[in-house]
């Protein structure tokens, strides 16, 4: 083959660069396989290396994979072959990685929530746009003795036997979303369609007659729930709640991945494997330290796109974020963050605790940045508001 | 046969795209590295034209693969035909054959019907093979996909397996829709196809209306570059921009300031969306027409 006509051209030193700059590329979060270096020695070795000027641009068209690659690659290449702004290039992809642990000033309006305590008593139940049907949605949340506790906004749960009562709920709830979804397969499967090919297989000894009929069967996928959950200490007063929502999804969903931020993000999924719900919340907070500080949802989705995304969204994946939406970040980190998970994954469900407020408006500044890019935005204040999801990512 | 990179160029223009360098090294990287090509952009920038004009240069066939979702090996690869074989069977049937050999006879190729894919394995010469917005598919049918750009054979069970006669040139088209898969990006060279600058675009025009003034052409192209730049809902392509050269050359208008009238009134070549249109108003037009013209 023409590309690997003479390899040995090309001296040791330009080879450790080559090596290098492959690192470099990595460390940038490309990805650069064995095959693409061997790929970039025959190009070396080509008649294109005569001219530099024509080089970059092969190296790039082999390296980059997608439009942000695309978009890095030049600073990159300028760093590492012509020695300029090595430093700035090496950074430029390990901003999301970094982790830095000190506690910015919350916004001003959300600073004090937490502390103040509750406005009053909210009963409000606010449904979500047309999904909620109203039919029989009491009946959805399980227990009917437990209905008093369903409808009354978790900050107000307090006394200790209606904590334990509301945390169960939440993981009866998990497991009834996850019942529920087996049961919507099972009825979408009565859609079916004639396999022409396997018919005529079949028939063939009936003289081509089509006796036996054979159908084709929609492939049903499990849906794959990713839970983003805040910790941050606006949201201090839910966090308990949902991590045992959190512990019930991850136990009864097969393909399930729950991660927690605050002012980075923890991958939660395994320590909240153990069936042993304190201790799985325990083994929770040891890997997720830091929980009650302050957010930053755009770094931390940062964090999630980069090192995450791949490994744990598919096509059919819904991602559910859990945050009052006070981001002590910049907003259009977020909303660049949020394009990108959207384009990845099946749909966006944003549960935000402060709908349940009386007049809530989606005011803070993060909220408004994410807003574009989320499918279905809806309280989840209490149990009910939870149970009135169901339908919807039944249907996902 | 492996064009050196200034032919590709030349041939692409004398084929009617005008390229720059960059898409013209990554054309000679297909050939030389055997890899296919996968083109991003935004829709309208001529990114399925790549493919067109790789065929020209070539003076291969062109096939064309549009992906949509739902899109399956059937559809895909190859099919059956079923008619054929019914009346196949009932045929030999009458004439007393035995099952087994009327199944070897309406499993043969004669009765094999080629979809894209395996009509572009089939082939005495290495045609193009465009695979047309491939985010649209499913993630099943990329990792298939994959299978076969790797190995250009596949097998048909009831038939064995196909191995390519020749290896196409492959290009992918993505809009970008959905995140495609790391391994189908790694297997494929990459090209980020965007808008072009005003002298290319103006290029093009020309390239495409040979009939056209040039100082129009230059003034057609600074134009579009200043609508892309509103905020607007569907951004105009290359093509949007051809046909409103081709509209204003029709018109026999030979200069833009002279004529803003007629300028405004075919800005329906460009904005399609009624949003759009409210958005340019005249005076805005006519603000961008002082700005380029």
């Amino acid at each position: 083959m023409e590309a690997q006509r003479h390899p040995e051209a090309i001296g040791p030193r330009t080879r450790r660069r080559l090596a290098g700059f492959v690192r470099t590329l990595r460390d940038n979060g490309f990805a650069v396989g064995l095959a693409e270096t061997r790929d970039a020695l025959a190009i070396l070795s080509s008649p294109l290396a005569l001219r530099p000027s024509s080089l970059k641009p092969a190296l790039r068209a082999l390296f980059c994979a997608t439009h942000s690659d695309w978009e890095k690659f030049d600073e990159i290449f300028a760093a590492h072959w012509q020695g300029r702004g090595m430093r700035s290039a090496q950074a430029a992809g390990n901003i999301a990685a970094s982790a830095p642990a000190s506690l910015k000033r919350l916004p001003d309006s959300a600073a004090p929530r937490g502390e103040l305590g509750p406005p009053d008593h909210v009963e409000r139940r606010v449904g979500f746009e047309d999904d909620s049907s109203g039919d029989g949605r009491g009946r959805r949340e399980g227990a009917s003795r437990a209905e008093n506790i369903a409808a009354t906004d978790l900050r107000h749960v307090v006394a200790p036997e209606d904590v334990a009562a509301t945390h169960a709920l939440a993981e009866r709830l998990a497991r009834k979303m996850r019942a529920r979804l087996v049961r919507r397969q099972a009825i979408r499967r009565r859609g079916r369609r004639l396999d022409l090919r396997r018919t005529i297989h079949r028939n063939i000894s009936h003289g081509g007659t089509l006796m036996d009929l054979v159908w084709r069967r929609r492939k049903v996928k499990p849906l794959r729930l990713v839970m983003l959950l805040d910790a941050s200490g606006s949201m201090s007063l839910y966090t308990a709640f949902f991590v045992r929502f959190l512990h019930g999804v991850v136990d009864t969903f097969r393909e399930a991945e729950a991660f927690v931020f605050h002012t980075r993000l923890a991958h939660v999924s395994e320590s909240l494997r153990d069936r042993n719900v304190t201790r799985a919340v325990e083994r929770m907070a040891l890997v997720a330290q830091g929980v009650g500080g302050g957010t930053r949802i755009g770094e931390s989705l940062a964090t999630f796109n980069r090192w995450h995304a791949r490994r744990v969204i598919n096509s059919r994946t819904a991602v559910m974020i859990v945050s009052d939406g006070y981001d002590t970040g910049e907003p259009e980190k977020l909303a660049l963050e949020m394009q990108r998970l959207r384009r990845r994954c099946r749909r966006i469900v944003w549960l935000n605790p402060l709908i349940g407020w009386k007049d809530y408006t989606p005011q803070a500044r993060g909220m408004q940045a994410a807003l574009p890019y989320v499918d279905l935005f809806a309280p989840a204040h209490n149990i009910e508001s939870l149970a009135a999801l169901e339908p919807y990512l039944a249907r996902i | 046969m492996t064009l050196d990179r200034e032919t590709i160029s030349d041939r692409l223009a004398t084929v009617g795209y005008v390229a720059d360098r960059d898409l013209a090294t990554a054309l000679w990287l297909m050939d030389y590295l055997k890899r296919p090509l996968l083109l991003e952009g935004e829709a309208g920038v001529g990114k399925t034209e790549v493919a067109k004009a790789l065929a020209a240069l070539h003076d291969a066939e062109l096939i064309r693969l549009q992906c949509y979702e739902g899109l399956d090996q059937n559809a895909a690869l190859y099919e059956w035909n079923y008619q054929r074989q019914l009346l196949a069977i009932k045929a030999r049937e009458g004439a007393g054959e035995d099952a087994d050999k009327i199944e070897e006879h309406i499993f043969s190729e004669k009765y094999l019907l080629e979809r894209p894919l395996l009509a572009a394995i089939r082939r005495d010469k290495p045609p193009v093979l465009l695979v047309d917005e491939v985010d649209r598919a499913d993630e099943e049918f990329e990792a298939f996909l994959l299978e076969l750009l790797s190995d250009f054979q596949v097998s048909i069970p009831e038939l064995g397996t196909i191995t390519a006669r020749s290896i196409p040139r492959v290009v992918l088209t993505s809009n970008a829709t959905r995140e495609l898969s790391d391994a189908l990006r790694r297997r494929c060279l990459y090209h980020y196809v965007d808008f072009p600058d005003v002298d290319r675009e103006a290029r093009i025009i020309v390239t495409r209306l040979p009939g056209i003034d040039i100082a129009l052409a230059q003034q057609i192209a600074r134009m579009a570059g200043a609508i892309r730049k509103e905020d607007l809902r569907k951004v105009p392509g290359v093509a949007e921009t051809l046909d409103w050269a081709a509209t204003l050359a029709g018109l026999d208008v030979h200069d833009l300031r002279q004529e803003p009238e007629a300028v405004h009134e075919t800005l329906i070549c460009l904005l399609k969306t009624h949003e759009d249109r409210s958005r340019l108003t005249r005076e805005l037009t006519d603000r961008l027409l002082g700005k380029v013209a």
